[in-house]
């Protein structure tokens, strides 16, 4: 078992969650041996905000989830919780974030994880580079008694 | 004498099956697919998904095919699916402070940390009719770009916080109360309103708001702040033993800055009100924030002057467009034996009428 930090593994796990299931299938066609502990179930999560942004919860309504167990040959378990209603996802994911507890962790991370990543990082900076180009840049009009 | 009456059910499938060809249209047409309204009608999606209370655009694109266009018979869809779902979990409130900004506007302050982002608005648009939309596989238009600073964007009511000039809204973690577990019970707390209120009417919630503004419950709104973009949703794994992102959600966050005198207890100060709403909401989220503070009424000793938008038991009980319309649409059902009594009853009541009439002469 390697690279299993519960920090390292929330960000794979956000990683995998937040994937177009579609890039993710891509990426992964094939899936190694591995026995379900739980079947992809399809759910909903309570989002919840906060009153005025930081006061007490509230419950905005919720979102549709999928989450799956599964167990590796070598006795790895994975889990995953994923947006969305697509079961292939979610045991994808699982055996991913199984696999990332393995030997087979260095190149999970290279051929999946870090593309998935990579594109979810230029996807949110290309988004934000239109947002700047509508930022208001204010000036002052010259008025009358400036003249 | 009660009768009981069967038939109808080959109208009924040939109703539906007429239905299922009207929804479909001119066949020589292309069929709509869920990816175009999904990326199309994009606002539609993000109203059935806010009414609906469910967060799947893939879904709220399908309700929408489905109930050709009409938007509560969408939302209506979305909420009879929604009741299949197994709750697996309640995330983590949402921070909407590290929101992927897409917009964020200030009626109130200029220059703020952040700027003034106007996003892909409507405003200060001519509403004048594009004919050139009507022309199809024109070339796809493109915004500009420009160099993005990464960096924080504070609300807009941290600054007034620090002055002591607002009051504050501390966090704390109990369970907030669910109307979709519990029965929705008067008083109703903050939260219970704000669910309540998020899942509402828009237009219904819309002209509460606007009657605040034309006197009825005065409560002097500025938008301190609107917000639109994406946060992480978080939830605590029970098998791992900490939480784990599971997605993105899009939100339309508005906070109101409100006139306040100040009360024996209290010092002059700002109040706010809240609005959140799934997906780019932007009128939705404004009205629900003045809706939220016409309702506080109580709690920051204003005085009741009577008028529907403080009156909460009115407000919550009438702004969910699924029950309104559920009640509402029933009257058209068959009520032939209802009627018949009402109708017996007008018979007899004129029979009894007449007779006293003509003992009288």
């Amino acid at each position: 078992m390697t690279d299993a930090s519960p920090i390292a593994r929330k960000d794979w796990m956000a990683v995998l969650a937040k994937a177009a299931p579609a890039r993710l299938a891509a990426l992964m066609p094939d899936l190694p041996p591995h026995t379900t502990l739980r079947n992809p179930e399809t759910g909903a999560v309570m989002v919840r905000g906060r009153v005025s942004a930081t006061g007490a919860p509230f419950n905005l309504g919720e979102m549709t989830v999928t989450r799956c167990s599964v167990r590796l040959e070598d006795g790895a378990v994975g889990h995953a919780w994923v947006q969305g209603r697509d079961k292939a996802h979610a045991r994808r994911a699982a055996i991913v974030d199984a696999l990332m507890q393995t030997g087979a962790a260095a190149a999970m991370r290279a051929h999946i994880i870090a593309p998935l990543a990579g594109e979810a990082a230029a996807a949110r900076s290309q988004r934000a580079e239109r947002a700047a180009a509508t930022k208001v840049d204010f000036f002052t009009m010259v008025r009358g008694e400036d003249q | 004498m009660y009768v009981a009456v069967k038939g109808g059910e080959r109208a009924i499938d040939n109703a539906h099956a007429w239905l299922a060809e009207e929804r479909r249209g001119d066949p020589a047409v292309p069929e709509l697919t869920i990816a175009q309204i999904r990326g199309q009608m994009t606002l539609a999606v993000n109203r059935v998904m806010a009414e609906g209370s469910l967060y799947d655009p893939d879904l709220a694109a399908l309700a929408i095919k489905q109930a050709r266009g009409d938007l509560i018979e969408a939302i209506f869809l979305i909420r009879a699916y929604r009741t299949t779902l197994p709750r697996l979990a309640g995330s983590n409130p949402v921070d909407t402070g590290a929101m992927t900004v897409d917009r964020r506007i200030s009626a109130t302050f200029k220059d703020l940390p952040g700027g003034q982002v106007l996003g892909s608005t409507f405003d200060y648009t001519h509403r004048l009719l594009d004919f050139a939309l009507m022309a199809e596989g024109s070339e796809v238009p493109s915004g500009a770009s420009a160099p993005a600073t990464p960096g924080p964007m504070p609300h807009v009511t941290s600054f007034l916080n620090r002055d002591g000039l607002i009051e504050t809204a501390p966090p704390s973690d109990t369970t907030p109360p669910d109307l979709t577990r519990e029965p929705l019970e008067l008083p109703a707390d903050r939260s219970l309103r704000l669910q309540a209120i998020t899942r509402g009417d828009e237009g219904f919630i819309l002209s509460m708001a606007y009657s605040t503004q034309r006197g009825y419950g005065r409560t002097h709104a500025f938008v301190g702040e609107l917000r639109i973009g994406t946060v992480a949703v978080e939830v605590d794994i029970p098998e791992l033993g900490f939480a784990v992102e599971i997605g993105e959600v899009e939100l339309t966050e508005c906070e109101t800055v409100n006139q306040f005198k100040g009360s024996r207890t209290e010092p002059p100060q700002f109040t706010r009100g809240y609005g959140l709403v799934f997906g780019q909401s932007e009128r939705k989220s404004i009205a629900m924030s003045l809706v939220d503070r016409s309702l506080r009424w109580k709690e920051l000793g204003e005085d009741f002057t009577g008028a529907p938008a403080q009156d909460e038991e009115f407000v919550l009980y009438h702004c969910d467009n699924i029950q309104a319309t559920g009640f509402l649409e029933h009257i058209k059902l068959p009520h032939y034996v209802d009627f018949q009594a009402e109708l017996e009853l007008v018979r007899r009541l004129r029979a009894e009428a007449q007779a006293m009439q003509e003992a009288a002469e």
